[in-house]
């Protein structure tokens, strides 16, 4: 499995893919985090939905992964496609035939394809997480926020939880885009469906019927990314997301097991 | 007894109503170049697919080195294959691409370029695939199949979009891989490349085999035609009468008399023709070509 893993990396790391990700991830978590300190004073609001975060709360720990934490749903989609576009292209190029005989066991390579993409998830998490606070920093002074909390211990730990969370968030969105990839075995339609579903099905559906809310993949898998919310808890979130990603992951990995290989 | 590199018993696969695959049975000799034939549609690629452990039959069995192709993961390591034309990342190098493949399997990258300068890809194997023109495709295909040094090698129509010189080089592989002891399994839409190198064949229709065996068994089961060219073309319709009432089953083509015989008839019409006082200007015994005799099994002559 080691070996499909290092074959999976040298396609993920091809320039194209690897720089057209850093730059994404890179504008977006400059973005969000640039918005709130250089808007700290706007009336239009520099947060979600319109609200205003002042130096004040800025100031305390949680300051610190405040623009890395909205970030965080885009890093899902981000790699819900990704995740979508690699599992479902081997079939679209036709190229899953070139893995299969060289790694007949399926298994192997499904588990190798994961775990690379993980990687690639990881660094992608990484490298936003660290733009974000590089900014923060940056223009903490500018927005008149005191940074000397950001240095604490507590805010180390936040800063570890809030990784971490945003990390499982990733890669829930992107199991469940690797999910779709598998499914429907043509990018095209499994990216389409994703965003789709996460970005605008998912909310007409909530807006509809409420209760359906804390029910809904997208939604826990975002919630995650939050570190829960009082409406929505995180073990609630943690228990739905894997119920999604178990059932969704053995009825893929089964097709994708015994499925003729026939492009 | 022959050693086999593949045999095939009562091998099917049936999609839906229709049968891709009824009853194959076939052997491929280890060591021997072996074409494999057949119109569009009549199952090849199905059973390569099969060969490789891609698709699941639907009924009978098959062995591949001498294992159940039940358990692929058992001889795929020597086996090389290339079907259905190059299948590669467009956006990696052709190099990368290989290296991709080399990984998977556990070979040594330094084969990699290795086997670009074989198939005069060490120029360009930098350059992305998408970038490549389809003899370049094709051949990085042919690249990719032989990372493993295999016992087996398996091409689906490997001289698709090559040039004359192309052609020439991969028969000049397959013959190489063959001389090392690689047993080649391969089809090809071009019947007189494979009448010069197969040694075996292994022919289809409507997913069936009707031939399977040595290639010059296949062409010696055919009448040959002998063809008499007699010096003066008066002559022609004379000794075209006089062969048809002794029996002969003939036709003029070009001012020739093409007589449907066995080999050793030509002395009988070389006799009769020096009695009736006229001279021949040539008479020759023409066998059959693989190509004629695959439209005359398959009945594929569109």
């Amino acid at each position: 499995m080691i070996r499909v893993v290092i074959a999976e990396l040298r396609k993920l790391r091809r320039p194209t893919l690897l720089l057209g990700t850093i730059a994404t991830v890179g504008g977006l978590s400059a973005l969000f985090t640039s918005i709130i300190f250089l808007m700290i004073n706007s009336e239009n609001g520099n947060s979600e939905r319109g609200e205003r975060v002042g130096p004040e709360e800025l100031s305390q720990a949680t300051g610190l992964v405040y623009g890395f934490r909205l970030v965080g749903v885009f890093l899902g989609i981000v790699a819900l496609c990704i995740f979508a576009s690699q599992t479902a292209q081997e079939y679209s190029l036709g190229t899953l035939r070139n893995l299969l005989v060289r790694q007949p066991s399926r298994m192997k390579i499904l588990a190798g394809k994961f775990i690379s993409m993980k990687i690639f998830a990881l660094v992608m998490v990484l490298f936003a997480g660290a733009l974000s606070i590089l900014i923060s920093f940056a223009l903490a002074g500018r927005a008149n926020v005191d940074t000397s909390a950001w240095t604490t211990s507590a805010a180390m730990e936040l800063l570890f939880e809030s990784t971490l969370n945003i990390f499982i968030s990733t890669l829930c969105f992107g199991t469940f885009g690797m999910i779709l990839g598998l499914l429907l075995r043509s990018p095209i339609s499994a990216i389409a469906v994703g965003v789709l579903w996460n970005l605008i099905l998912e909310n007409i559906l909530a807006a509809l019927i409420k209760s359906t809310g804390k029910w809904l993949p997208g939604t826990n898998f975002s919630n995650l990314g939050e570190g829960g919310n009082p409406d929505l808890s995180y073990r609630h979130s943690i228990a739905v997301s894997l119920g999604y990603l178990i059932i969704g992951g053995a009825i893929a990995a089964v097709l994708f097991k015994r499925r003729d290989v026939a492009n | 007894m022959e050693k086999v590199a593949i045999s095939a018993s009562d091998l099917t696969k049936i999609y839906g109503e229709r049968a891709a695959l009824s009853h194959g049975n076939f052997v491929v000799p280890e060591g021997s170049i072996c074409g494999f034939v057949g119109p569009n549609g009549s199952g090849k690629t199905t059973t390569i697919r099969m060969l490789l452990g891609l698709i699941a039959p639907s009924g009978g069995t098959a062995t591949v080195l001498g294992e159940s192709i039940s358990h692929p993961e058992k001889y795929l390591p020597a086996v090389g294959a290339m079907i259905e034309g190059p299948a590669f990342y467009p956006a990696l190098s052709g190099r990368e691409n290989l290296k991709v493949l080399a990984e998977l399997g556990g070979f040594p990258l330094s084969r990699v370029d290795e086997l670009l300068a074989k198939v005069d890809l060490a120029d360009r194997g930098g350059s992305k695939f998408k970038t490549y023109s389809l003899g370049m495709k094709q051949r990085l295909g042919i690249a990719a199949a032989l990372l493993p040094n295999p016992k087996l090698l398996i091409l689906d129509e490997p001289t698709n979009g090559l040039d004359p010189s192309g052609i020439q080089e991969v028969r000049g592989i397959i013959r190489d891989l063959a001389d090392s002891g690689t047993t080649v399994f391969v089809s090809s839409h071009i019947l007189s490349e494979l009448e010069m190198i197969c040694e075996y064949l292994v022919m289809l229709r409507e997913g069936k085999v009707i031939f399977s065996g040595r290639t010059q068994e296949l062409l010696s089961g055919q009448k040959p035609v002998i063809v008499a060219k007699p010096e003066y073309d008066v002559d022609l319709t004379n000794l075209a009468k006089k062969l048809t009432d002794s029996g002969f089953d003939i036709s003029i083509v070009d001012g020739s008399l093409h007589i449907e015989a066995a080999q050793e008839a030509s002395a009988t019409i070389n006799r009769m023709a020096f009695e009736a006082g006229i001279t021949l200007a040539s008479i020759s015994v023409v066998l059959p070509t693989l190509e004629e005799t695959f439209f005359e099994m398959t009945g594929d002559n569109k």
